[in-house]
C-alpha cells in the first residue's frame, strides 16, 4: 500500500494533507521521555500534541507507604535536576503538619543549597537550550559550572544529583568551617562565567534572531494554562514565591525578580514573553541566586542545624500545603495525615506538567526546528511531568 | 599529466609517445595510480580531519578529545573506521534497497571527483582542465544527489526531511557561490583553476581577496554558501540532530554512514582549496615574481624548491581555512529553514549579482581607458599595487587584529590565560 493511501486509512479523509510525525518518546532534544505527535505540512507544523505518563512512577503513592522520612529521598526522584527543592517543598508540609520550627541556621543552609541548585537546574536549561538551536559548545561550558555546584552540594550533603539533604526539621548536614570561603570563590568565578556566558550565546545574533518574537506566551494566556516560574515571570508578571509568600530565610535577602522586557529588541521583532525573554530570564536569575547566596554566607547566623523532632514522626490527623518557588516555578505539597506513621494523602503540584499543557496551543504554525526551542525554553523536565 | 608522461616516456624510456605502442597502456596505469592516490589521501584527509575536529571542538568545549589511540589519539579515525566497517550493514525492511545502497557512492563520488582539478601546488593536478572551475561546481552537485536519494529511500521521515532540507539548501546556495565565482573569474580572465592562481600574487594584497572590495565581498559570499552546500554550521540543517535526529543518515549504519562522513570532511579540503584558489593566491609563493616564475619556464627549469614551497603554502592556506571553518562550526547556533532562505535570496544572491555586475564594469572600463598595454605600465602598476596595499590594511589587518584582541580579551576577562601547551 502507497503511503499516502496508508495514511488516509489510517487517519481518515483529508488526513493526507498532514505528515503525522512521531518526536519522541527517544528524540534527541525532547528533554527526556516524553513524545510529541506532530501534525506537520512540511516544515511548518499544524500542531504538536504532547504525550506525557512515559515517566510515571507512582511517587505520590509511594508516598502513602513509606513513612514520612521515608518519602524524603523519593522527592529526589520527582525533579532530579533540582532535588533540593523538591526536598523542601516536602519538608515544608511536614514541617507545617508537625507544627516544628525549623532553626535559622537550617533555614539558611536550605536557601543556600537550593539557591545553588536552582543555578544548577538553569544551567542545564540553558545549556540544552542553546544545543537544541545548534550551538553545541555552550552545553560543555555550562556543565563545567554545574560540575563545581555539584562538587560544592557534594561537599555540604554528600550527593551530587539526588542530595536527600532536607530533613524534616532542618537539614542533614551543618556546614563545614572551610565550605563558605569555597563556595564564595566560586561564586566570584561564576559571575566571570555568566559574562562569559552572555557574551558566547546570549547576545550571539543568530541566537538572537531565532528566538525573538518565536512562541510569544501573552500574561493573560500564560495565567490561563497555569504557567509558574520563569515561564510565567517571562511574559511579564512579577510573581515570586520567594516575594510574593516567603518561605524560610528568603525574608532576609535582598534580590530583585526577574521578569521578560522583550530583551531580544524590538527591532528584532522581540516581543515580552518571546522565547528569548524566557532563556534570558533564566540567565538574570543565575545572578540573582549568586547574590542570595553571597547575603547568606554574610549573615550565617549560628546555632544548630536541626530541630527537635521526635524519632518516629507522627502528626496528628490534618493536612497541609506547602509552596515553594522551585527553579521550574510554583511547586505544591499537599500532604494529609490521619494520624499514622504514614501519609494518607501525599501530593505535588509541579511546573513542568502545567507547562506542557501550553504546547499544543503556542505549536500551530510553528516550524518543527522552533518547536524544539519551545520544548526547551519551558525547560519542562520529564520525571517532574509525570512525577 | 599527459605532458608528464610524454617527457618520461620520452627522457627514461626513450621512445616516441606517438608511435610507441605502449602509451595508451602507461596512460591508463597512471591514470589509476593517480586515482588511487587521490582516493587514498582524500580518504585518509578526511579520517585526519575527523580526528583534528574533535581535538579542536574538545579544546574549544574544555574537554580532552580523542587521545588514546596512537601519539595524540592521531589514529583514532583508523579504530573508527574499523568498528563501521566490521559493523552490521543495516538496511531497513521498508526501503528502497537499491538507492539506499548506491546513495553514499554519490555522495562519495561528488566529492572524490573534484580531486581531477584542484590544485596541491605548482602545477601539481591531476589535469590542467581548461574548465576546471565550471567542472568543481557541476560535480559537486552529485553530493547532493546522494543526499537526497539516501533521505528517500530510507522511508523514514525524519531522512525525508534531511534530505529535502538538503536539496533545498544546497540548489539554493549554488546561485550565490556561482555569482561569487564570477568575480574571480573575471578578474583573471579564465576557468582554469591554475591561470586563477597565476593571475594573483605571492604577497596577501596580491590576492584576488584583498585587490578589490567586491573581490573581499565575493569571498564572504562564497565562504557563506560553501559552509551552506558543505552542511555546515550554521547551515547544518539537514543533519541538524536536535530537530530531525540526524537527517539523511538517521537509518544509515556501519561504513555507509562512514561514507556520509568521510565525504563530509572531505569536503572541507574541496571548498578550502576552492577558496585558497580563487581568493586566496593559492600556491603563490611570496617574494617570488610572476614575471621570475615566467622566466624560469622560459628557460625551462623551475628549481625544485618552488615546487615544494608552493604545495607548502597552498596546504598551510587550505588548513587555515579549515580551521576557521571548524571554528565557526563549534561556536555558531543553527539557522532556521526560513532565515537560511530569506538570507541567500534576499541577501546574498542580490549582492552578488551586483558584486558581478561591480567587477564585470571595473575590468571593462579598465580595459576600455588603458587598454591591455596600459597595464604593464609602471605607472598604472604602481599606483594600482599602493592602492590594493591600502585595501588590505584596512580590509585585512584590521579585523585580523580585532580578532585577535577580542579574543585576548575574552580569554583574560573569565581570569584565564593565553597557554598553548594543554592539549
Amino acid at each position: 500500500m502507497a503511503l499516502d493511501q496508508l495514511v488516509m486509512t489510517k487517519f481518515g479523509e483529508g488526513a493526507g494533507e498532514e505528515m503525522i510525525l512521531n518526536m519522541g518518546p527517544q528524540h534527541p532534544s525532547t528533554h527526556g521521555v516524553i513524545n510529541f505527535v506532530v501534525h506537520a505540512d512540511g516544515e511548518v507544523m499544524h500542531k504538536a500534541v504532547p504525550q506525557v505518563g512515559y515517566l510515571h512512577r507512582a511517587i505520590e503513592k509511594i508516598g502513602e507507604i513509606v513513612t514520612y522520612p521515608g518519602f524524603m529521598p523519593y522527592t529526589d526522584r520527582i525533579d532530579y535536576l533540582a532535588a533540593m527543592f523538591a526536598n523542601e517543598g516536602y519538608a515544608l508540609a511536614v514541617e507545617k503538619l508537625l507544627g516544628v520550627e525549623v532553626p535559622p541556621p537550617a533555614q539558611y543552609l536550605r536557601a543556600i543549597s537550593c539557591e545553588l541548585n536552582r543555578i544548577a537546574s538553569h544551567l542545564i536549561s540553558l545549556g540544552s537550550m542553546a544545543m537544541d538551536i545548534g550551538a553545541v559548545t555552550p552545553f560543555p561550558y555550562a556543565l563545567r559550572e554545574r560540575e563545581s555546584i555539584n562538587d560544592l552540594l557534594e561537599a555540604l550533603c554528600g550527593a551530587r544529583l539526588t542530595y536527600n539533604y532536607h530533613r524534616i526539621g532542618g537539614v542533614a548536614f551543618g556546614m563545614a568551617d572551610d565550605w563558605a570561603p569555597l563556595c564564595r570563590k566560586w561564586l566570584d568565578h561564576f559571575d566571570r562565567i555568566l559574562d562569559e556566558w552572555d557574551r558566547l550565546i546570549s547576545f550571539n545574533e543568530i541566537f538572537i534572531e531565532r528566538l525573538a518574537g518565536l512562541a510569544v506566551i501573552p500574561l493573560e494566556m500564560g495565567i490561563d494554562y497555569g504557567l509558574v516560574g520563569p515561564n510565567l515571570r517571562a511574559s511579564g508578571f512579577e510573581y515570586d514565591l520567594r516575594k510574593a509568600h516567603p518561605y524560610g530565610a528568603y525574608p532576609d535577602f535582598n534580590f530583585k525578580v526577574p521578569i521578560g522586557k522583550a530583551y531580544a529588541g524590538a527591532h528584532r521583532g522581540g516581543q515580552v514573553g518571546d522565547t528569548f525573554d524566557r532563556f534570558y530570564v533564566r540567565v538574570l536569575e543565575c545572578r540573582e541566586s549568586v547574590s542570595i547566596v553571597r547575603q547568606a554566607l554574610d549573615k550565617f547566623p549560628a546555632g544548630e542545624f536541626m530541630a527537635k523532632v521526635p524519632r518516629k514522626i507522627k502528626p496528628e490527623a490534618g493536612e497541609a500545603q506547602s509552596r515553594i518557588e522551585s527553579a521550574r516555578g510554583e511547586m505544591a505539597y499537599y500532604v494529609v495525615s490521619d494520624g499514622g506513621e504514614r501519609a494518607y494523602r501525599v501530593r505535588a503540584r509541579t511546573g513542568s506538567f502545567l507547562a506542557m499543557g501550553i504546547i499544543e496551543e503556542l505549536s500551530k504554525g510553528l516550524m518543527i526546528a522552533d518547536l524544539v526551542a519551545l520544548i526547551a525554553s519551558l525547560d519542562v523536565v520529564a520525571p517532574e511531568i509525570d512525577r | 599529466m599527459k605532458e608528464l608522461i610524454d617527457r618520461i616516456i620520452v627522457q627514461q624510456l626513450g621512445h616516441d609517445p606517438q608511435t610507441w605502442p605502449m602509451t595508451q597502456g602507461l596512460y591508463l596505469a597512471a591514470m589509476l595510480a593517480v586515482g588511487a592516490a587521490l582516493t587514498t589521501f582524500g580518504a585518509i584527509f578526511a579520517g585526519l580531519l575527523s580526528w583534528w575536529e574533535r581535538r579542536i571542538a574538545a579544546r574549544i568545549q574544555s574537554r580532552v578529545g580523542p587521545n588514546r589511540v596512537g601519539p595524540q589519539g592521531v589514529l583514532q579515525f583508523i579504530a573508527d573506521a574499523l568498528k563501521l566497517i566490521l559493523k552490521e550493514d543495516l538496511i531497513p525492511a521498508d526501503s528502497d534497497h537499491i538507492l539506499f545502497r548506491i546513495a553514499p557512492y554519490f555522495v562519495m563520488v561528488g566529492f572524490i571527483l573534484t580531486f581531477v582539478v584542484l590544485p596541491f601546488g605548482y602545477r601539481l593536478s591531476p589535469t590542467n582542465m581548461n574548465v576546471g572551475l565550471f567542472y568543481v561546481v557541476s560535480i559537486t552537485a552529485l553530493v547532493v544527489v546522494g543526499i537526497l536519494v539516501s533521505g528517500w529511500a530510507s522511508n523514514s521521515k525524519w531522512s525525508l526531511f534531511g534530505g529535502i532540507r538538503a536539496a533545498a539548501q544546497v540548489v539554493s546556495y549554488e546561485i550565490p557561490a556561482g555569482m561569487a565565482i564570477l568575480v574571480p573569474i573575471i578578474m583573471s580572465g579564465s576557468l582554469n583553476m591554475h591561470d586563477i592562481i597565476r593571475a594573483q600574487g605571492g604577497a596577501p594584497w596580491d590576492w584576488f581577496m584583498f585587490q578589490t572590495p567586491w573581490g573581499y565581498a565575493a569571498f564572504f559570499i562564497l565562504f557563506t554558501a560553501m559552509l551552506a552546500e558543505g552542511n555546515r554550521t550554521p547551515f547544518d540543517l539537514p543533519e541538524a540532530e536536535s530537530e530531525i535526529v540526524a537527517g539523511y543518515n538517521t537509518e544509515y549504519s556501519g561504513m555507509r554512514f562512514g561514507y556520509f562522513f568521510l565525504a563530509e570532511w572531505g569536503n572541507l579540503w574541496v571548498m578550502s582549496a576552492v577558496l585558497s584558489t580563487l581568493f586566496l593566491g593559492g600556491w603563490q609563493v611570496p617574494f617570488v615574481s610572476m614575471a621570475r616564475l615566467t622566466a624560469w619556464e622560459a628557460a625551462g627549469h623551475v628549481p625544485l624548491w618552488f615546487y615544494i614551497a608552493s604545495a607548502v603554502i597552498f596546504v598551510a592556506k587550505v588548513l587555515v581555512l579549515i580551521n576557521i571553518i571548524v571554528w565557526i562550526r563549534w561556536t555558531f547556533p543553527r539557522i532556521r529553514v526560513d532565515q537560511m532562505m530569506n538570507l541567500c535570496w534576499k541577501y546574498l544572491v542580490p549582492i552578488g549579482l551586483g558584486l558581478v555586475i561591480l567587477a564585470a564594469a571595473t575590468e571593462l572600463i579598465s580595459f576600455q581607458w588603458f587598454g591591455e598595454a596600459a597595464k604593464g605600465q609602471a605607472r598604472v602598476g604602481s599606483i594600482r599595487d599602493t592602492l590594493h596595499f591600502a585595501f588590505f590594511l584596512i580590509a585585512g589587518l584590521v579585523p585580523f587584529a580585532a580578532f585577535v584582541l577580542k579574543t585576548r580579551r575574552n580569554i583574560y576577562l573569565v581570569g584565564d590565560r593565553v597557554d598553548l601547551t594543554n592539549w
